[in-house]
């Protein structure tokens, strides 16, 4: 008996199986056909192999890539791709971040039944990554794998519904509707946009839309070529500073220096190519299930959804929306340079998604100053969020990259300074009041919804 | 018959578009419609029979035969009435 156990337990322990199963759930409760069944869950079994497969070629790019860094800069670089990071960390806690994703969007859907906030988080991809990251900070802060997954699943449906929530009211104004949310881990830094925005008191006809940017920039669309170029970049201007022979006798192995620079920044974005693929392939049966699912579930469900859907209401915007952030990004790696801290290598891919959307929605509040200050606000925070988070990221937090969106700040940095402040017991208080307080938000929306349509109608003064 | 949804980094929104395309089809009673999503840089324009894109993303496919652009990638009734065009154009039948 305790034989049989013990395989079943090393089989669930194995990420890959537990993912299929969730797919294989999924499929069911739609009654899929048997050959239907069959193929999404061998496919999705398959997709997280190709992930961990490509995991593999990520960190063996970034590993020579970062001693190189600590040994010319005296200290850490760390480069924010949400890919690089979610491939170790998939590796090393991968069960209870599959069940953490799971939960959590099960409970989601339950939040969004009992409160208002009736978002449901559909960007699957970046949910599972933010499940991660809860894996690893309540991991490191000793939770054992059960508790792990019970405290965490609660956590990542508190920020799937709560991010959304702070976003919403900026959306509104960018879409002219309600019936669309925005399910991003980028979420408050883009909220954080608006503000701005708003605080500085831009003027909203004075559009991004007026300007006219340059055609030939389409190519920063393709997250390859950016990811290929930018981190070549920035591979060469290192080597540079170590120098040949440096970087011959200790990294390359005598292959030329500047050559070694380019294949492993390639290196680089192949993995990160081949995580995104296995990615889309894991999520292509698990996604659909959960927006069928929590369509039946919820009435009144407003889907959060990625980013780009905010692109094509104000395409310059996001254009400058980059721009301004990525400044913001590079202005603060010269800031830690200096300072000697760790140093954050600017986030392309971040930059662009959450700059973009950052760009159109402090455009719709403010014009193009509130386009420009807006992402430059999410730009600083996104530059700052990942330096924050290395400490609470354990052994991960010594890897070359981290996770580079706003969201992972807020929820990470809430679970990791509880942690670091009071142990698991405090995690556990701050989770259950986070839950309290959405509940308590909700009553008191509703509250302010009744009895607005209670009063009688009044004249406006 | 194959159609096919894109985006930048074949996640996020071209899965969101694509769900919303399978719904359009049933939507419209067409069928024998396969429809599938990617990334720009991964899809070859020999994939699918049409591809749909957002606005942003115009400039970025001249090499596909088939495009269609989307004005907005959350309203479905552009997506409706364009899946609509796109199942004439390529002699799909519908029923509604």
């Amino acid at each position: 008996m305790n034989a049989f156990l013990d395989v079943l337990v090393q089989i669930l322990s194995q990420p890959s199986i537990l993912v299929a199963l969730i797919a294989l759930v999924g499929l069911l409760l739609q009654r899929k056909a048997a050959a239907d069944l069959m193929k999404g869950t061998v496919k999705t079994f398959v997709g997280f192999l190709v992930l961990s497969a490509g995991a593999g070629v990520v960190v063996a790019s970034l590993d020579p890539f970062g001693r190189m860094f600590s040994e010319v800069f005296g200290v850490q670089g760390v480069v924010p791709n949400n890919e690089a990071i979610v491939g170790p960390v998939l590796q090393e806690y991968g069960t209870v971040a599959a069940l953490i994703f799971f939960f959590g969007m099960i409970l989601n859907v339950v939040l969004a039944r009992l409160t208002r906030f009736k978002y449901i988080y559909l960007s699957g991809h970046v949910a599972l990554y933010q499940s991660a990251m809860i894996a690893v900070i309540l991991m490191v802060a000793g939770f054992s794998p059960v508790e792990a997954v019970i405290w965490g699943s609660i956590a990542e449906a508190v920020i799937t519904t709560v991010s959304p929530a702070v976003v919403q009211p900026f959306m509104r104004r960018v879409t002219g509707n309600d019936k669309v949310a925005l399910g991003h881990t980028g979420g408050f830094g883009i909220a954080l946009s608006g503000l701005v925005a708003k605080a500085t008191g831009g003027d909203p006809e004075k559009s991004t839309e007026k300007l006219s940017v340059p055609r030939s920039l389409g190519f920063v669309r393709d997250s390859t070529i950016v990811v290929a170029l930018s981190m070549g970049l920035i591979f060469v201007v290192v080597a540079l500073v170590a120098g040949p022979a440096y970087v011959q006798t200790e990294i390359s192995d005598g292959q030329n220096y500047l050559l070694w620079a380019v294949m492993s920044a390639g290196q680089f974005a192949a993995g990160v190519f081949i995580i995104l693929a296995g990615v889309r392939v894991i999520l292509a049966e698990i996604v659909p299930a959960f927006k069928g699912i929590s369509e039946k579930l919820v009435p009144n469900a407003k889907p959060a959804l990625d980013v780009p859907i905010t692109f094509t209401f104000a395409p310059n915007a996001v254009m400058v929306g980059f721009f301004s952030s990525l400044v913001a990004g590079i202005l603060g790696m010269a800031v830690m340079g200096v300072a000697g801290s760790a140093v954050i290598i600017p986030g392309i891919v971040a930059h662009f998604m959450t700059g973009g959307a950052s760009g159109v929605i402090g455009n719709a509040v403010g014009g193009r100053r509130g386009a420009v200050l807006g992402s430059f606000a999410n730009g600083l925070l996104i530059t700052v969020v990942p330096l924050l988070l290395l400490p609470v990221l354990g052994e991960i937090g010594t890897a070359n990259s981290t996770f580079g969106d706003s969201d992972y700040g807020v929820i990470g940095l809430y679970l990791g300074w509880l942690g670091m402040a009071g142990g698991q017991l405090l995690i556990v208080a701050g989770i259950v009041a986070a839950v309290l307080a959405l509940f308590g938000a909700s009553a008191i929306m509703g509250r302010r919804q009744g009895r607005r349509a209670a009063e009688p109608e009044t004249v406006p003064v | 018959m194959k159609f096919m949804a894109m985006c930048s980094s074949g996640l996020g929104s071209s899965f969101m578009v694509h769900m919303n395309i399978d719904s359009a089809l049933s939507s419209i009673g067409a069928s024998g419609v396969e429809v599938d999503h990617a990334d720009l840089g991964s899809a070859a324009p020999a994939d699918a029979d049409v591809f749909f894109v957002g606005k942003d993303l115009e400039n970025s496919v001249g090499e596909f035969g088939d495009v269609v652009i989307l004005d907005s990638i959350i309203d479905q009734d552009e997506l409706v009435a364009k899946v609509r065009e796109a199942c004439e154009r390529h002699g799909i039948p519908t029923t509604a």
